[in-house]
């Protein structure tokens, strides 16, 4: 069985100020080889993704299995979601347009291949695809995304390219749960349908983790959780993926509009609400280094996480431009190394000061979820009509910590819906489900409504402070002016 | 005997690698097979490749025009269910 390395905060001088300490990091869990590896990698860090960019290029079309939540009618523009492209390329389109990515965005450092099939039943252009990027631009982090089929297969060649995240969706390790997720596979020449094609799938993922942890790949592990499917069984996921090596779990919300025309979409699945799936990462944390910031992006997104500059590098576009190499190489260099200096500057952190009076002032209140419009650093610095993403903490009596992010754009459906005041606020306040208080830099006095009908206390008083100072002064004042009272207790009087 | 790819096609390039007798071919619109040279895998597999991996319900039709996957098999989505979709 392969060696997991001890996961320990650096005790001596490896604990670097930027992630240790900070409740809101879950890189500074890892082993400091791991660390080192990720840091600038925008979907591992919640710090990196403000600074530093990423690409994934649709150069693997094909699929080797179904999954529910999927379908293979794969080309919308006004879609957010996985497995979803405009324009496929061929390997040497893609090599061209990472080039071009790399140079209009010196601080891009990852590109990645998810799909919008699967990159490992299309080993050739995925292979392809990244012999060319360390050809022409070796200084990038190659990821590749995959449900596990053929994993086994290709780990050892996974291993020898400058690979250093697998990323494995894993959704169950039992049959017949798989096949309620899964209606088939291909395998071995044939389509196998039911529990038998879950077995396949199951042991070939169990066995491409094994094999990669064994060679010192970073493997991190996707669930989508399915409410009434696999939602309780994750949790034993968790567990055993961890005891064989893989060091991050991202538990992601099912997605599921029947407009998608997916099986799950059709059949009008539920998705896990922002609560559910809270709980349920909370359940797993314990086991695990759970990841909150996950943006669940496009097989074709570029830019930094949460943002898609994808329709400024069509292939038309591209093949007009000329590059000089040593040039942007050049560029890239000095521009990392500048945001590495700004990321290993002490930042702001968090108030441990307040949040120690906060204890002891309103120990009864209950914790409650607040939101946030960042555009980052770490600030309170966004309006609240230009977020498109809010970041949720958790505040309690015993302090502020993060929870996860919520997307405006996650559930648009179309060009009808898109660009409108209304349906955006709308769209906005259904992603702010659940929360108290939205803090931001600026509000318009129409949302501002809006949000106070909807139970939720918008805030630009702690305009362009520190999160999570912000976060803990309002959730002290709230408690002071005894709007947090304890739901239960209310009813409990008038009962 | 050939089969033949139509109109439902979504190009996901699945099929192409999988023909023994290298029949298949990207085009536009769409993948066409020569009929010439498919031989519906007989001699080479139990399962013809194409219609075997092939994600798109009634994509694959055989020279009676049947569609080797028909609809619903692979999604299993009701087939009154894609009606009210489409």
């Amino acid at each position: 069985m392969a060696t997991t390395t001890p996961i320990e905060i650096g005790k001596k001088s490896g604990c670097s100020a930027s992630s240790c300490g900070s409740t809101s990091d879950q890189m500074s869990h890892l082993p400091e080889h791991i660390r080192e590896k990720v840091f600038n990698h925008p979907c591992y860090s919640e710090q990196a993704h403000h600074h530093f960019a990423r690409m994934h290029v649709a150069v693997a079309p094909a699929c080797n299995i179904q999954c529910n939540y999927c379908n293979r009618k794969y080309d919308c523009a006004n879609e957010s979601r996985p497995g979803v492209v405009s324009e496929l390329l061929h390997p040497d389109q893609a090599i061209k347009k990472v080039i071009a990515v790399a140079a209009a965005i010196p601080q891009m450092t990852v590109v990645g291949i998810a799909g919008p099939g699967d990159p490992l039943a299309n080993p050739e252009r995925t292979f392809a695809t990244f012999r060319g990027i360390a050809e022409y631009a070796p200084d990038i982090k190659l990821c590749v995304s995959t449900n596990g089929l053929s994993l086994p297969q290709h780990a050892e060649e996974l291993s020898r390219h400058n690979i250093d995240h697998v990323t494995i969706t894993i959704n169950t390790l039992d049959e017949e749960i798989g096949a309620e997720i899964y209606p088939w596979v291909f395998w071995n020449n044939r389509r196998i349908r039911g529990r038998a094609a879950a077995r396949i799938l199951i042991e070939q993922q169990q066995r491409g983790l094994e094999m990669l942890t064994e060679r010192g790949v970073l493997v991190k592990v996707n669930s989508v959780m399915i409410p009434g499917v696999n939602d309780e069984h994750l949790k034993e996921v968790s567990r055993v993926v961890k005891s064989k090596g893989a060091f991050l779990h991202n538990v992601m919300p099912l997605i599921a509009e029947p407009e998608h025309g997916t099986y799950y979409g059709t059949m009008e699945q539920p998705s896990p609400t922002a609560q559910e799936l809270q709980s349920l990462q909370d359940a797993c944390a314990g086991d695990m280094n759970m990841m909150r910031h996950c943006r669940q992006c496009r097989a074709d997104a570029v830019g930094l996480l949460g943002e898609d500059r994808g329709a400024e590098f069509t292939m038309e576009k591209i093949e007009a431009m000329e590059f000089d190499y040593d040039e942007i190489r050049a560029r890239r260099a000095a521009v990392q190394a500048s945001i590495a200096e700004e990321m290993a500057k002490p930042k702001v952190q968090v108030a441990t000061v307040s949040l120690s009076s906060l204890k002891r002032r309103v120990a009864a209140t209950p914790p409650v979820l607040m939101a946030v419009a960042s555009k980052g650093g770490n600030v309170v610095n966004q309006h609240f009509g230009h977020a498109t993403e809010f970041l949720v903490y958790e505040a309690s009596a015993s302090g502020v910590r993060f929870i996860g992010t919520r997307r405006t754009d996650q559930y648009c459906v179309g060009s009808d819906h898109c660009d409108e005041g209304e349906d955006k606020l709308a769209l906005a306040i259904t992603a702010l489900d659940g929360c108290r208080a939205v803090l931001c830099a600026r509000i318009g006095i129409t949302p501002w409504e809006a949000l106070e009908a909807a139970g939720i206390k918008p805030d630009s008083d702690h305009a362009m402070e520190p999160i999570e100072e912000a976060v803990a002064a309002l959730y002290t004042a709230m408690a002071e002016a005894g709007e947090l009272e304890i739901a239960g207790s209310v009813d409990a009087s008038v009962a | 005997m050939a089969l033949k790819i139509v109109a439902a096609c979504v190009n996901c390039w699945a099929c192409e690698p999988l023909c023994p007798s290298k029949a298949i071919s990207a085009a536009v619109p769409h993948f066409v097979i020569d009929a010439k040279k498919c031989s519906e895998c007989d001699g080479d597999y139990a399962d013809a490749q194409c219609a075997s991996i092939c994600p798109i319900e009634c994509a694959i039709v055989d020279a009676a025009g049947v569609p080797l996957n028909p609809p619903g098999s692979l999604t299993n989505i009701p087939p009154e269910k894609l009606a009210a979709l489409a």
